[in-house]
């Protein structure tokens, strides 16, 4: 059962502002709310004393973490931050950003997704299939194309808008991904074989560095009526794109329609808007 | 001979990001054979090895190429294990170290070259950005004898060590006191510079403010 709410909260000047709060899908007894947060645990295979994710669902580096820890079956609660503000538990586990995801486990908070992302390779090693590759050379490459996608991917709030935007400005965005996912089209062709995945049969760390995006993709895709991931330039990839999100530890994290709605509230948000975004 | 040229960096005399490297293979006692790149006229080599940023350093073993400076430090911590790891082998401390390998490389040198690119309002923003790093690694660093951890001269102190030479360069520059905003680093520092990979491998301070001087007049700077 997916549960998703729009609950109207007060605002800092007593302006009501609507507030998104995706819960997931679980049972209501599963559920508790503190101040701008509310925790969910998710259950999964392994049974985890005190893991905690605190983060928002539109985050794709809070996804990244999802995705790892479903790829390894770990029972953790999901501290939902609400949007638009920093609870007590970010500010205090992560001093430095103040940012999600932070990953707490056993009292130890862990910041950056892809420091997390080592940190549960190694923990839980066992308990999955690995997400780095086990020569050193593979990795290096690996965490390569991570940083390049990390460095070249996250863009302007402005393309936010993109669909307000004219023709001209859409197909520029449009060529600009493409330029930078070409090499790692080149990339995945090369690594891949007949494999489905960057990590080979299983989902790996570019995998999950650069498919954490997807949602954010296909969400501005379907807000400017464009094809962002254009089959004609860049085929594999959009192959592997589909096989990425309908995977297993990929489903009920990635959600293109609740990305759409997220992405309205970013842009309300933004703007400054006292009512609900309208469709 | 061949184990000697199997492993070979190409990098730049100046560049913290290939002092990190050579540093790191000093103390995994790796040979290799260092190469100097002329940053204006890029060789083949570079272009072939690193096609998608162009830059050194750039680690070549075997005759294939590693990029990123961090990225090579793990590199050579994982093929050169030797006596002792970059890495604590704790997992929560090691992903406490990577935290603030990236938190070093994100934050010292962007806002150190501000340091002495800028003027007026621009400088002001940028001291005040940079006393802040440097109290946020002061407090980090505490009573510690380096940051990795320990007796453990490890991924961060390697990542930030280069950085010791630019000091005086950010000081006569912005008027910044190092010493006053974060005595333990400079302690740190010196101690840093008691090894002898850190010492053999880092410029001259006044060298590094001369170069820092004549990039300020060749690209239009006060």
């Amino acid at each position: 059962m997916l549960l998703r709410e729009a609950a109207t909260g007060r605002g800092g000047r007593g302006e009501e502002r609507p507030t998104l709060k995706y819960i997931g899908s679980a049972n209501s007894d599963d559920l508790r709310i503190s101040k701008n947060c509310f925790s969910l645990n998710v259950s999964l295979k392994f049974s985890e004393q005190s893991l905690k994710l605190v983060g928002f669902s539109g985050s794709p580096y809070v996804a990244r973490a999802r995705v790892a820890l479903n790829l390894k079956q770990i029972d953790y609660e999901f501290v939902v931050e609400e949007f638009g503000k920093k609870s007590q538990l970010l500010i205090q586990s992560n001093p430095v950003y103040k940012k999600v995801p932070v990953l707490i486990h056993r009292g130890n908070p862990i910041s950056e997704s892809l420091v997390i992302l080592h940190y549960i390779d190694e923990v839980w090693a066992a308990a999955g299939p690995p997400i780095l590759p086990a020569d050193p050379y593979d990795r290096a490459t690996a965490r390569f194309w991570a940083a390049y996608i990390d460095d070249k991917l996250p863009s302007q709030s402005s393309v936010l808008f993109i669909d307000q935007a004219d023709e001209a400005v859409k197909e520029e965005a449009k060529i600009k991904l493409v330029r930078v996912l070409e090499p790692l089209e080149e990339v995945f062709k090369k690594c891949s074989g007949r494999n489905r995945f960057f990590g080979g049969d299983t989902i790996g760390y570019i995998d999950i560095a650069l498919g954490s995006y997807l949602g954010w993709i296909k969400a501005l895709e379907i807000i400017a009526g464009i094809k962002l991931l254009d089959e004609a330039e860049i085929p594999r990839l959009v192959e592997w794109a589909d096989c990425f999100c309908s995977s297993d530890a990929v489903k009920g994290v990635i959600d293109v329609t609740e990305m759409v709605e997220f992405i309205k509230l970013t842009r309300s948000l933004i703007q400054g808007a006292a009512n609900s975004p309208s469709n | 001979m061949a184990i000697e040229s199997e492993v070979k960096l190409r990098d730049f005399w100046v560049s913290p990001f290939g002092q990190r490297c050579r540093i790191a293979l000093a103390e995994k006692g790796v040979e290799y054979e260092y190469q100097e790149e002329n940053l204006s006229a890029k060789s083949e080599l570079l272009l072939k090895s690193n096609p998608i940023h162009k830059k050194i350093p750039v680690l070549l073993h075997g005759g294939k190429p590693v990029c990123e400076s961090l990225i090579i430090l793990r590199y050579i911590d994982e093929v050169w294990p030797g006596k002792s790891s970059f890495l604590p082998s704790d997992p929560n401390a090691r992903a406490h170290a990577l935290f603030w390998a990236d938190y070093v490389d994100r934050k010292v040198y962007e806002c150190g070259t501000r340091l002495w690119k800028m003027s007026g309002e621009a400088l002001d923003a940028a001291k005040k950005e940079f006393v802040e790093i440097l109290k946020t690694l002061e407090a980090e660093l505490g009573d510690k004898k380096y940051f990795t951890g320990g007796d453990v001269f490890g991924l961060v102190d390697i990542a930030l060590a280069p950085f010791t030479s630019w000091f005086y360069t950010y000081e006569a520059y912005s008027g910044v006191r190092m010493e006053e905003e974060s005595p333990k680093l400079v302690k740190w520092a010196e101690r840093c510079k008691e090894r002898e990979s850190v010492a053999k491998t880092l410029p001259d301070p006044m060298k590094v403010y001369e170069f820092a001087g004549s990039l300020k007049k060749r690209f239009g700077g006060k």
